[in-house]
């Protein structure tokens, strides 16, 4: 292995120089960017998750106007929402390159199934929309669905034997699946509910209650699976920061259901998108300090060397501000009652 | 084609193929797919990078002028950007995925090099580019002019930023530079010591340069391609004659760059990967080197075995070793022989061929364009617009063979002389597994295609009807849209 660094011709490290190569900015970086991997976790379990929920519930319209009006919803947006995994993935690589790689490769046809059901997923309204034809878009639309219900199993079924390192087939990892699909219902249910009618409004509520009730049970029952079978993180759900999430998901939930029923849909989606984020703070307080539970691999262990790290640190963390703006942006943009008419591709 | 030909050849000479019969090795599935999998990718990105700067220029008139000409051609062409925009978001996160998936080793080794970048892309490029998309294809009527059009500079400059990071990767793995080689959890990884030396590499330049280029182009030619079927079909179709117009223009500077600089580049190549340089030119003794202008194989052996002695070849004596060396007819020019393992040389020889020939092709049409235009008899000629709707597909043809010259050529390593494919490769993939994705891969994305094609004939029947050509029996069910005709 020969080494082919420069020779001399850039003043090493150039700009960057500055950075120190042999500490880190700050001996807990490691840590941060283990949180900043949980946060863009957190991102796409929210925001991608609502796409799947407007998928799932399409299934429920029949009315063509209903279902142009979810489309509407989606189509601005689910791209942008979708490259929070990429980012998750990215950043990753880039910081735990290992955590990375033992994670794809132990977990393969899972992630292969994961990434197919999205392209399903994705490139079904765009198509749909190309052709005024009862067939061609009954055949897009069941691709819709199917792509929408499977993503978020299979990337439940991922994250799952991760976080409890077990096989992607045993009832934590499917337990956790399940648990994605109905969370995706109800933060799609409160999405449309606030931006749609008031007739569509009301009908997506009664699954977005139902699917409540189905995901509690469910991070109920996943949990006690654990404590039961003592997979890896049982012991973090029995203390106090694991029960506090858990009392936290229940009553965010419950006042879910309240404000549901009483229309009042601007409340019902802060607390349903409440739910993700302390369901990602559940699984990230399950890893921690380890990152990779079946091998025992901890953050400080996996993460990359400071100067790649605070390289990294430097010139990502303001860009990350930036994306956060445009976002901003972009919703402001979108904000209001969804028009199905504003389609104009 | 190729890929066939060099799976063909890699199961012959390496006996890598698994004892399992019916499965392909772990490693060879695996090189198939990602293989397989980026072709399809890049060619929806070179789409957007290269249709981006038109969409810019569309937008901007479209905005300032009110013409019905530029609307007409930017709502057809942001609707050929979004769906090729869609297919190449939904081929590229299995990309990103494939480096750990596939290629674990990969990521392990030189994941402290190459996640930076990556992560940047994301963060910089994926993300920019598809805010804004949301607010060009849907927010026409929710933004003011200003913000639109700001709104189409900034996907290109996604799009474009995106070539930038990925290629940053890619050039790293042709000339590393900038790391050092330390154990870490009982690996030999590549540890960043230098990270403007690893990003600014010595390849990343010219494969920046040749890369965006091309794919201005490959859509240049596509555009073209489409406007001249238009104006052929109905020959004062002004908005199609200005497209045509517009590609003729941009092929005149781009496809001459083009050439230019993929001369200069192989000179690069030559100084920095001799084996791959070798490998292009089917050289196999070190020595004095000629170049081989034209080669025809004068039997079918040759064709698979390109030595320059089975070749029937028009060749300058002396010529690549002047080439490479920067002025000396009798310089050494390293051979294969001096390495033990090579690349497939006849995937590399020919597909660097193939590209070099199309490259010279687009020059010829571009300068015939440029007459036709200069006497003003551009829709005169039924040859001209039937040679340019030939050529449409072919820019992605001459970027995809050189994408083959490139990553092909510098096997067997995958970062070049630090890690080998091999060792890339994932250790837990069973045979089964790795063939069975490949062929959900190859029937997903050959699906994908199709519907691409589809949706493209669509638009240009619409098109068609819009500007009153009728001509098709039946139709289809979706009717002309009546939209203003101020332009025919
Ligand atoms: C429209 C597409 C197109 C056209 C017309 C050409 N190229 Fe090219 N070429 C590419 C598209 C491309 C590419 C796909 O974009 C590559 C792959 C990697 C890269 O940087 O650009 C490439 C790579 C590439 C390489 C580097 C291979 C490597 O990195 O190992 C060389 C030496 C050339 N080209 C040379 C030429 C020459 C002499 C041309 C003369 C006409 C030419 N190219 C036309
Ligand atoms: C930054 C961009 C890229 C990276 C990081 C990358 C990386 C890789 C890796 C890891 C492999 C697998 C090992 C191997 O078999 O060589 C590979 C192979 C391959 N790549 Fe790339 N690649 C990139 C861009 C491209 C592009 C744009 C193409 C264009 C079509 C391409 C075409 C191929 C092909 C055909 C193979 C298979 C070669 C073989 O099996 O011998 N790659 N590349
Ligand atoms: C192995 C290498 C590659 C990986 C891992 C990769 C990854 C990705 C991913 C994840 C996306 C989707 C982003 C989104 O959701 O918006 C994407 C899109 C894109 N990629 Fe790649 N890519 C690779 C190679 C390339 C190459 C070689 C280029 C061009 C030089 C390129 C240019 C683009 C562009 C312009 C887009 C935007 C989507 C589009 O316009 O089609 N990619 N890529």
């Amino acid at each position: 292995m020969t080494d082919l660094s420069p020779g001399g011709t850039l003043p090493a490290g150039g700009a960057l120089s500055v950075l120190p190569a042999d500490h880190y900015l700050h001996p807990s970086l490691p840590t941060v960017w283990f949180g900043a991997v949980m946060f863009a976790l957190t991102m796409y379990l929210a925001l991608d998750g609502f796409d799947f929920g407007i998928g799932l519930l399409y299934a429920t319209r029949d009315e063509e106007a209903d279902r142009e009006t979810l489309l509407a919803a989606f189509g601005p947006v689910w791209d942008a929402n979708e490259v929070w995994l990429v980012a998750f993935g990215t950043m990753l690589l880039a910081a735990f390159p290992r955590v990375y790689s033992k994670l794809l490769a132990d977990h393969y046809l899972v992630t292969i199934a994961f990434v197919m059901a999205l392209l399903f997923r994705g490139v079904a309204p765009e198509l749909r929309e190309q052709r005024d034809e009862e067939r061609w878009q009954r055949a897009c639309d069941r691709s819709f669905v199917a792509g929408s219900a499977l993503a978020p199993l299979f990337f439940g079924l991922l994250a799952g034997s991760w976080v409890f390192a077990v096989s992607p087939v045993s009832l934590p990892a499917v337990l956790t699946g399940v648990g994605l699909v109905a969370l995706s219902v109800v933060t799609g249910a409160a999405f449309l509910a606030a931006k749609t009618r008031p007739e569509l409004a009301a009908s997506v509520s009664r699954y977005g209650i139902a699917a409540t009730a189905v995901y509690l049970v469910g991070v109920v029952a996943l949990l006690g699976v654990v404590v039961a079978t003592d997979a890896s993180g049982a012991g973090t759900i029995r203390s106090i920061p694991g029960v506090a999430v858990v009392v936290l998901s229940a009553l965010a939930g419950c006042f879910g259901v309240v404000f549901a029923h009483r229309e009042q849909y601007r409340a019902w989606l802060v607390s349903a998108f409440s739910l993700p984020i302390l369901l990602a703070t559940l699984l990230g307080a399950l890893l921690y300090p380890t990152i990779y539970p079946s091998t025992g691999l901890t953050v400080a262990d996996a993460a990359v060397s400071p100067l790649a790290l605070n390289m990294t640190t430097v010139l990502g963390f303001p860009v990350l501000l930036v994306v956060l703006w445009y976002f901003r942006f972009l919703y402001g943009v979108f904000s209001g009652p969804v028009r199905s008419e504003s389609y104009s591709p | 084609m190729s890929l066939t030909a060099y799976l063909a050849s890699c199961v012959t000479d390496g006996g890598i193929v698994s004892p399992m019969a019916g499965f392909l090795s772990p490693e060879l599935a695996s090189r198939a797919q990602f293989g397989w999998t980026i072709s399809v990718h890049i060619i929806f990105a070179a789409l957007s990078i290269g249709l981006a700067p038109f969409i810019v220029y569309f937008t901007w008139k479209d905005v300032r002028t009110e013409s019905a000409v530029y609307a007409r051609l930017q709502s057809f062409w942001l609707k050929i950007f979004a769906v090729g925009f869609v297919m190449g978001t939904v081929t590229g996160i299995p990309m990103s995925f494939q480096f750990g998936t596939n290629f674990p080793g990969f990521s392990e080794v030189a994941g402290e090099l190459i996640g930076g970048p990556l992560a940047f892309e994301a963060k910089m490029a994926f993300f920019l580019e598809a805010v804004f998309l949301g607010v060009l294809l849907f927010g026409r009527d929710r933004v003011s002019d200003l913000q639109y059009v700001a709104s189409s500079v900034l996907v290109g400059v996604g799009a474009w930023l995106s070539g930038f990071w990925i290629l940053v990767v890619n050039a790293w793995m042709q000339t590393p530079r900038g790391y050092e080689m330390i154990s870490r959890n009982g690996m030999e990884v590549a540890r960043l010591t230098d990270p403007v030396a690893a990003f600014f590499n010595p390849r990343m330049g010219w494969m920046y340069v040749h890369m965006v280029n091309a794919a201005v182009v490959s859509v240049a030619l596509f555009v073209g391609g489409v406007a001249a079927y238009f104006v052929w079909k109905k020959r004062d179709a002004t908005a199609w004659q200005l497209a045509l117009k517009m590609a003729i223009a941009v092929l005149l500077v781009t496809a001459p760059l083009q050439a230019v600089h993929g001369d200069a580049y192989a000179r690069h190549v030559e100084d920095t990967q001799p084996q791959k340089f070798a490998a292009m030119e089917g050289h196999y003794e070190t020595g004095q080197a000629d170049l081989h202008l034209i080669a025809i194989p004068t039997s079918p052996d040759s064709i698979t075995d390109p030595r320059a002695e089975n070749l029937f070849t028009v060749s300058i004596p002396g010529v690549a070793s002047f080439l490479a060396s920067g002025g000396d007819f009798g310089a050494e020019v390293t051979g294969l022989d001096a390495y033990e393992e090579n690349p497939p040389v006849p995937l590399v020889f020919w597909s660097f061929r193939i590209m070099v020939g199309l490259g010279f092709l687009f020059i010829g049409l571009a300068l015939w364009g440029g007459v036709r235009l200069y006497q003003d008899r551009l829709s005169e000629s039924d040859r001209y617009l039937k040679s340019m709707m030939a050529t449409t597909p072919l820019g992605f043809g001459a970027l995809l063979t050189g994408w083959y010259v490139t990553e092909i050529g510098r096997q067997p390593w995958v970062i070049q002389d630090v890690l080998k494919t091999s060792e890339a490769a994932s250790p837990t993939l069973s045979s089964a597994e790795a063939t069975g994705t490949l062929v959900l891969f190859v029937v997903v994305y050959v699906g994908l295609i199709l519907a691409a094609l589809a949706v493209l004939k669509w638009l240009i029947e619409d098109e068609l009807d819009r500007i009153d050509v009728h001509e098709r029996p039946g139709d289809s069910g979706h009717g002309p849209i009546p939209e203003v005709g101020g332009d025919d």
